[in-house]
Parts: structure tokens; sequence; C-alpha cells
């Protein structure tokens, strides 16, 4: 009898039951890459101290740091110490750990360091068909190439560590069909804006987001990372686009890529994975991207968002709603266009990739941030810091006034020293708009590379294409 | 672990929607490589003012929610990051439970892991419960069953192993070393 068309969830899932689950107990789901990071991990490794346990495929783990390093040139290189004493243990306890268990370690100094979700792709480690997990929620950035990529917490980390495998209970499958062309200005970070403000910070929940259609096919790797990326911000643990040319190309030649026989028979195996013709999915739903504009949140989490030429919503009674706004210092009713903007962060695991910085390089390309704006430029790794450089962005950014770091979370999560002062306006790149997730107080509104390069140019929010050439 | 068969507590009441766990422990908090203390940062920006002072109209400040061990909040709770420090901080506050219409799905994971009871209930009974702040009720882990003050009882979704876990104080890495033996095969069969 054939076999029922599947998603491409649910070959990879197949594919890495241990044991499959039954109504007693969850599946035992094999693990393909585990990648760890300094926050998230300390209480794992303490764990497999206290039972006395190895970490059982040191060759499928890999550590960075990323969450709690400095971006400043002279902590991370210099010799200074990193400002934060907790951070800077915290540091040494990864190392210290690493060394310990045999655990491969790309440290603060190393040229392949970087945004843990950033280094993965960037290296060829993660490959479509693989099971990756981190304890980090924006795992779901792996996603993009055909991977099972999700966020674990640290207990889970200390089961990977030690067992390679995670219990873990079914998702339900949700297809997001994304058709026409995104017009000029119009980046994969608006339609993740966009996706998320259609069905909410709750509408993924249980969910495996599988992206599909001509848009999500024509993105281009960059691009796919940025909307799998954000599918936690809509809930769902998971978001992945099937493996296509774009994929292999993106792959191939790739320091940890396979190589040679390895990648042809790789190949043959990533070719099988797109979902089957007559899949089913719980969920579906249609987005037409023809009638997209730029972005912009104006609330305290990520589904609070409108196109830039539009209003805040009203939403008389809404005691929640009412509370975002005023923590926003923003009113009901009101334009967004032309708000007052402290600071623009480019960065993070949502946007920090070569092509992001170009983007917002070529709209910067002969214009000055603006007066009074503070513009913090950090790439997403020490890979993509030195391809910049190579081309020129830094000088672009520093030029136009902004400063120029070394690769890491920084500004995206306040934890490393790199803050939005209270009360502040911030456009960021990044991925969380919620309360205090820039800084004690920071308003922060998410946009695009492109977005936020137009605001830093004229300190106030302003649509990109107004400044774009051509 | 220790085991959790009952839990007999009033509410504490965040009416809340969309409670991020960037809101239940503020990253700056997360440079630590323990999970203890993290309680007294537990919505660190919500209860304390800019000179670190409690501020007296936050629901966990007031003198009646001392000492209640379940805590309701609106919908979508525990969205945002995959941080377990989130539970680690209402569990070392004193929490032994979340009660919310919907919770995400990492956080849920988390909370189950530590023994921290996510309650998924209907939209009329978190009403309910979030128009009575202070209500007596009962959560009973055997039954699923949640019971308010009115009598009324209802039941609650939890999956199945976690409950048994829970319900036996066993921690689920023991189980997964048990399977060693599946695990293995599988590594020799791909």
């Amino acid at each position: 009898m054939p076999r029922a068309p599947q998603t491409m969830f649910e070959k990879v899932w197949d594919r890495h039951l241990v044991t499959a689950e039954t109504a007693d107990t969850p599946a035992v789901l094999y693990v393909d890459l585990h990648l760890i990071h300094e926050v998230t991990s300390p209480q794992a490794f303490a764990v497999l101290r206290e039972r006395g346990l190895p970490v059982r495929r040191t060759d499928l783990t890999l550590a960075t740091m990323d969450h709690s390093t400095p971006t400043r040139t002279e902590q991370v290189f210099g010799g200074a110490p990193i400002s934060i004493d907790s951070a800077a243990k915290q540091v040494r306890e990864l190392e210290t750990n690493c060394a310990a268990f045999g655990v491969e370690l790309l440290g603060l100094r190393s040229a392949q360091r970087g945004i843990v979700h950033i280094i993965g792709p960037e290296s060829g480690i993660t490959q479509p068909g693989k099971t990756i997990v981190c304890g980090d929620s924006h795992t779901s950035t792996h996603g993009a190439v055909g991977a099972l990529a999700f966020g674990i917490g640290t207990t889970e980390v200390g089961h990977v560590l030690a067992t390679q495998c995670l219990l873990q209970r079914q998702a339900r499958t949700f297809s997001i069909n994304v058709s026409g062309r995104l017009r000029a200005g119009v980046t994969a970070k608006d339609l993740i804006l966009a996706i998320i403000g259609k069905i909410g910070v709750g509408g993924g929940t249980g969910h495996v987001i599988e992206y599909r259609g001509e848009t999500i096919r024509a993105l281009d790797m960059d691009e796919r990372m940025t909307v799998c990326n954000m599918s936690i911000e809509a809930g769902a643990r998971a978001g992945m686009i099937a493996p296509d040319e774009t994929t292999y190309a993106y792959l191939s030649g790739r320091q940890r890529a396979p190589k040679g026989a390895d990648w042809e028979h790789a190949l043959e195996r990533w070719k099988q994975l797109p979902s089957d013709a007559g899949a089913r999915f719980d969920k579906e739903i249609d987005i037409d991207a023809t009638t997209l504009e730029p972005m912009i949140t104006y609330g305290t989490n990520p589904g609070m968002v409108i196109p830039i030429s539009g209003a805040i919503p009203v939403k008389k009674g809404d005691v929640v709603f009412e509370k975002a706004l005023a923590y926003m210092g923003l009113e009901a009713g009101a334009a967004i266009k032309d708000q007052l903007v402290n600071v623009v962060f480019l960065g993070s695991c949502t946007n920090a990739r070569l092509s992001d910085l170009r983007s917002a390089a070529n709209l910067l390309r002969g214009h000055k941030v603006a007066k009074g704006v503070q513009m913090l430029v950090v790439p997403g790794s020490q890979q993509v810091k030195k391809e910049a450089e190579a081309e020129g962005l830094h000088t672009v950014f520093i030029e136009a006034g902004a400063e120029w770091r070394e690769s890491g979370c920084s500004m995206c999560l306040g934890m490393n020293g790199d803050l939005v002062p209270k009360g502040q306006y911030s456009v960021s790149t990044s991925n969380r708009n919620f309360e205090g997730r820039q800084g004690v107080g920071a308003r922060t509104l998410l946009a695009s590379p492109l977005t936020a390069a137009a605001c830093a140019v004229r300190g106030r929010v302003t649509d990109p294409r107004e400044l774009m050439n051509g | 672990m220790e085991p959790i068969k009952t839990l007999h507590s009033r509410t504490a009441v965040l009416p809340a929607t969309n409670i991020d766990t960037d809101q239940i422990i503020p990253a700056r908090f997360l440079t630590t490589t323990t999970r203890e203390g993290l309680g007294r940062n537990l919505f660190a920006d919500w209860r304390y003012d800019a000179q670190g002072t409690p501020r007296p109209d936050f629901v966990l400040n007031r003198p009646e929610a001392q000492g209640c061990r379940v805590l309701v909040a609106g919908r979508n709770l525990g969205c945002g990051s995959s941080r377990e420090h989130a539970p680690w901080a209402l569990l070392d506050y004193g929490f032994r439970a979340v009660i919310s219409t919907e919770i995400a799905d990492i956080f849920r994971s988390n909370s189950l892991k530590n023994g921290l009871l996510p309650v998924v209930v209907d939209e009329s009974t978190n009403r309910w419960l979030i128009e009575h702040p202070g209500a007596e009720v009962t959560i009973d882990l055997d039954s699923a069953m949640l019971t308010l003050p009115t009598g009324a009882r209802v039941q609650f979704p939890i999956e199945a192993f976690s409950r048994y876990c829970l319900l036996n104080g066993i921690d689920e890495l023991g189980f997964l070393l048990g399977r060693m033996g599946e695990i293995e095969a599988y590594e020799r069969r791909v």
C-alpha cells in the first residue's frame, strides 16, 4: 500500500524516532546537532557532574558564547576585563565545562565565534533534515535549510548532553503559504512581522510552521533565516522551509558541510525532504505578499505591529493594550511615522547577516546618522564582520556616525552591557519588543535593517522607500 | 524532585495576557551559573521601582498575596525566551502552579520538568479566577482536577508521562538513561 503523503516535519520527525510515542510515554527523539552557549548550559553541566555522566556525543555538540559577551573590541581582544563580573564568570565557566567534557568551543577570541544561530548555517553544520536543538528559543532560525530546529530549556540541555535524545510529543503542523512578489523596500523581516501580526503571538503555539509558496522560494537563505527565526514570536517552536537549489548553493563548500561523495549522498537524502503533494497540515493560511508595506511594532510584543504608514490602533477599554501604550509612551490612533528615535540597533540573530548589513549600508551611504541618535551595528559573527569589512561596509557605518562592534547578541537583550537607556526609543532589527528587553524602561520598535537605517538618518520613524535610490 | 499530589492555596492574579519570560525574569539576572536565588528578582521590573523599593500597587507586593502558591494569568503565559530561569524564579519565590487559558510551549515544558504545574483552563474558568483574586483553589494532579471555592470542578489537560513523573518524583533523565539500549540501536541503524 502506498505511504500516505507526509509533510517535511513528519519526515524529519519519523527519521529521528528512537522510540515512537505512546499514550503513556512521549517519543524518544534523536538529536543530530546540539548547540550550546554560556547562559543556558552551566546548570546542565552541573547535573552531569552530580551524576558522574559524560557528554555522550561530543562530536554532535558545538559550543559558542554570544549572549553575555561584550561587543567592545577592547573587552574581546584588547585584554580589558569584561565589564560585568557575572558575565565574565559565565564565560569562564563555559570554557571550563567545554574543556572538562571535551566539547568543541568557538570561544571569545575565535574567528569562528558569533551568535549561535548565525554560525550554525554559516559554518555549514546546520543541514537539511537534521534535528537541531539549543537552549535558546531562536533555534527556529536553522529551520530555514529544512532542519527541524527548536529551542529547549536547560533541563533538556542536560538530557541531550547525557543521552543525545529528548522526550517529545509530536507537534501539529501549520502551513503558511505566501504568494506574490514583495515590493521594493519590503523585506523578509516585514513579511514575518506581518505574519505575526496576522496570526498573533500565540497563533503558532503547539505547531511547527512550514513556510511555503513562491514568495518563500524566491527568498535567499539569509532572508529565509529571518523568517524562520521569528517563528517563536508567533508561539511556534519551529519554522521550516523546504530545501531547494538556493539551499544547496548556500551550503556547498562551507567548512562543516559534507564534501565529495558525502555531499552527493547528502543531496540525494535532502531532495526527499520537501512535503509530499497532498500532505495534510493541521492548520493552513495564505498570505498575499504583494500588498505588504514595511512593518514596524508599536507595542510590547511582536504581534503589536502596523504598516509604517499606518496608525496605532484604538482599543478602548483594553487594559493590557493601554498598559502597553503607556509603557511605550505612544497614543492610540496616532501615526507611527515621524515618531522620535533615540537609538538604532542593527544586529541580532534575526538581522545581522551580511545581506542585512549590506542593505542598511546601501541606504546609509552618503548620509549621516541624525544628531542625537546612537546607532550600533553589531555583525552576527566574526565571519560576517570580516566579510563586511572586506566590502568596506564598516567604513560606511563609521563615516555615517554609527558604532561598529564585535559580534554577539548585544542590544537584543540587556545582559551584556549594551543597553537602551530608560525611556528612550530604539528602532531595532532584533526580534523582541518586550518591556525592558533592551534595558530597563527601554522602548523598542522592531523593524527591518532598511527601515532601521532610514530611521537613523532622519532621527524619526521613516519609511525607507523615501530614502532609497532609484 | 519531590512528588506532587495535591496543592491547596489561595491565588495571586496577574490578569495581563502574553506575559513573556523577560517579564518573569529579566535578562540581566541570567548571568548566573546556578538555579538558586532567582525568586527575589521574579517580575523584577514590575515589582520594584528604580531604587529597588517594592511598588506597593504590584500584586505580589500586597499583603494578601503573601504565601500564595498559585499564580493566575491571562492568555499565552510564558511566551518568548526559552530561559528555564523563568520557572526556577517562580518556584524559588514560592509558586507551585500557574493557571492560564494558554501556556507557551517551552515555558510549559520547562515548568513540568521542575515541578511547577502548568494548568490550562477554559476562558470562563480563567475569567472567574481573574475576577476573584485570593480564591482558595485545590489542584489534584492525579485526577488532573482544579476545584474552585464554588465547588466547580475543572478538568485540565496534562501530558501523561509528565504527570507520572511529577506524581512519583521521578526525573526524566533517569527514564532516558534507561533507554540507552534503544538509543545505541538507533545509532547503529542510521
